[in-house]
């Protein structure tokens, strides 16, 4: 799928774009309460701390809840429609919005299990996608 | 506002760092400034419960207090980005004064401050996050409120057919409204026949864009009563934040609303049993649904049944968005709920007059559900 939009690192955002170019599902662990976060953020919305590890999620997860977008007027994403909006819910606790791939938009269910796999969008880009997990696929 | 000299005071300052290319955000910057005035507060986090700020000059970003009560970890019961370019600091002072002696929230936490070499930005006012949801098609509302209705449907079994049910009920209003958009009435059936935008909405559930304004003059109550139209009275206002992301908030299924309509209620003294008539923000019919529950007027998960047998339709148990509401009178954000809300109040809304109404309350919201503002009017000054 040729994106209209791919996403742009900053100086909070960096460590996950560049976890993705090595396959790799970066989240904030804060150093002081131990909390996961997603999306990246500069301190940890529980104890404040700004000292927090990056690390390798799983990579698995849940659909927490979907959406079938059919119809979008947007520039470029009326070419891509229909596709699959979704939030999964990882194994770690974060959500992530993300899009399903490699299933039919009739076959997704709240519940599926998924699991990440990454969409090269340029040379320096790589997008997280989430794919059915198991022998449910 | 007079008496307040000597009423507030300044108890915690905090700095960020501060210098030429640091390579922080705004976001980083807001937050480390934040965390060091609460340090000097010597205040829990949990006692900020109002939040004033402006989004960085050079990253503008829509609902920005949001995002910064988010990062922060506090949900307060005021919220307000600025707009006044370099006054923006010292108005955060005089509202947070406003703020207090309005008895909308104990203690307010003003922030502002700008970084300039954060990274690249595509230009325009934007979504914090936008690079976590533009790249997959997530770009504007009936996607996002689509997640949430569906989240609904899975926990509360709600369907479809309810979410039609308060597409006709607004339709059916705004036949009796001579300024509304859409007047021609539309059945359930052609609610069902329409075809999907976002699953699980369709067209008949999505506000189209309309063109439209509303604007109400609001002055003493004392000085009200010697004017030409009977004063509709503001009894209760309040304000809720749950997030300003919506894929990230912990409970999907109850918002804003929640807090914000409790707020209201206490300050009013009123409870939803009391309340005559409602005028909630419909962008999508499910807000309806969602907004029922939270604002009280039936119990969670009940919100797709309540809707459905005419309750919210005039003559109903609590006619609901009587001019027709956002998805039949007009968008103009909101604004038109409130000029009917006060119409309704003097009496003056002709065949879509609730008989003897004396008390309505108003929905705004924003940042799909995160955030969200009731207000309580009166026929009487309670």
């Amino acid at each position: 799928m040729d994106r209209p939009v791919i996403p742009l690192a900053n100086s909070d955002t960096k460590p996950f774009w560049d976890g993705c170019l090595e396959g790799k599902l970066l989240l904030q662990r804060c150093a002081k309460c131990g909390a996961f976060r997603h999306p990246p953020s500069p301190a940890c919305a529980n104890c404040l701390s700004e000292e927090c590890a990056w690390v390798a999620a799983s990579g698995r997860g849940k659909v927490y809840t979907f959406t079938v977008v059919r119809e979008m007027r947007a520039r470029g994403w009326d070419k891509m429609v229909p596709y699959v909006l979704a939030v999964i819910e990882l194994e770690e606790g974060p959500r992530m919005l993300t899009n399903l791939t490699e299933v039919a938009p009739e076959a997704v269910k709240i519940g599926m299990p998924v699991v990440a796999t990454f969409a090269a969008l340029d040379g320096t880009t790589k997008l997280p996608l989430f794919k059915p997990d198991g022998p449910q696929a | 506002m007079n008496g307040v000299s000597g009423k507030y005071a300044i108890v915690g300052v905090g700095e960020s760092d501060v210098g030429r290319h640091l390579g922080r955000s705004g976001l980083a910057l807001h937050l480390q400034a934040m965390t060091r005035a609460l340090v000097d507060s010597g205040l829990e986090k949990s006692a900020i419960d109002g939040l004033i700020t402006r989004p960085s000059h050079s990253s503008p970003q829509f609902n920005y207090s949001g995002v910064l009560a988010g990062r922060f970890g506090i949900s307060p019961s005021y919220l307000n980005d600025t707009a006044l370019s370099g006054a923006s600091s010292a108005f955060m002072v005089m509202e947070a004064v406003a703020a207090l002696e309005a008895g909308l929230c104990t203690a307010v936490i003003c922030v502002n401050g700008d970084a300039h070499d954060a990274g690249p930005r595509r230009g325009g006012i934007t979504n914090w996050i936008e690079d976590f949801e533009k790249p997959y098609g997530l770009i504007g509302a009936p996607e996002s409120y689509a997640l949430a209705a569906r989240r609904h449907m899975h926990e509360f079994g709600t369907t479809s057919e309810q979410f039609g049910a308060v597409a006709v009920a607004f339709r059916k209003h705004a036949a009796l409204n001579p300024n509304a958009t859409f007047r021609t009435p539309i059945t359930l059936a052609d609610h069902q026949a329409s075809r999907f935008i976002a699953e699980p909405f369709r067209q008949l559930d999505c506000c189209p864009i309309t063109d439209g304004a509303g604007a109400v003059i609001i002055t003493s109550a004392e000085r009200a009563r010697d004017l030409a139209k009977p004063p509709v009275y503001i009894l209760g206002l309040g304000q809720g934040f749950t997030h300003s992301d919506l894929a990230y908030t912990p409970t999907m299924t109850t918002a804003a609303m929640r807090t914000s309509s409790q707020r209201a209620y206490a300050m009013a003294k009123l409870g939803p049993k009391d309340i005559d008539v409602a005028e909630l923000y419909d962008c999508f019919t499910y807000v309806v649904i969602l907004t029922l529950e939270d604002y009280g007027f039936c119990k969670k998960g009940e919100g797709g049944a309540f809707v459905e047998n005419g309750r919210i339709e005039l003559g109903g148990e609590i006619p609901v968005n009587t001019g027709g509401g956002l998805l039949s009178h007009g968008h103009a954000s909101g604004t038109l709920l409130i000029t009917e809300a006060a119409i309704q109040m003097r009496g003056a809304a002709g065949a879509r007059q609730v008989a003897d109404a004396e008390t309505v309350i108003v929905s705004g919201q924003c940042a799909v559900n995160g955030i969200n503002v009731s207000l309580i009017f009166g026929k009487h000054p309670n």
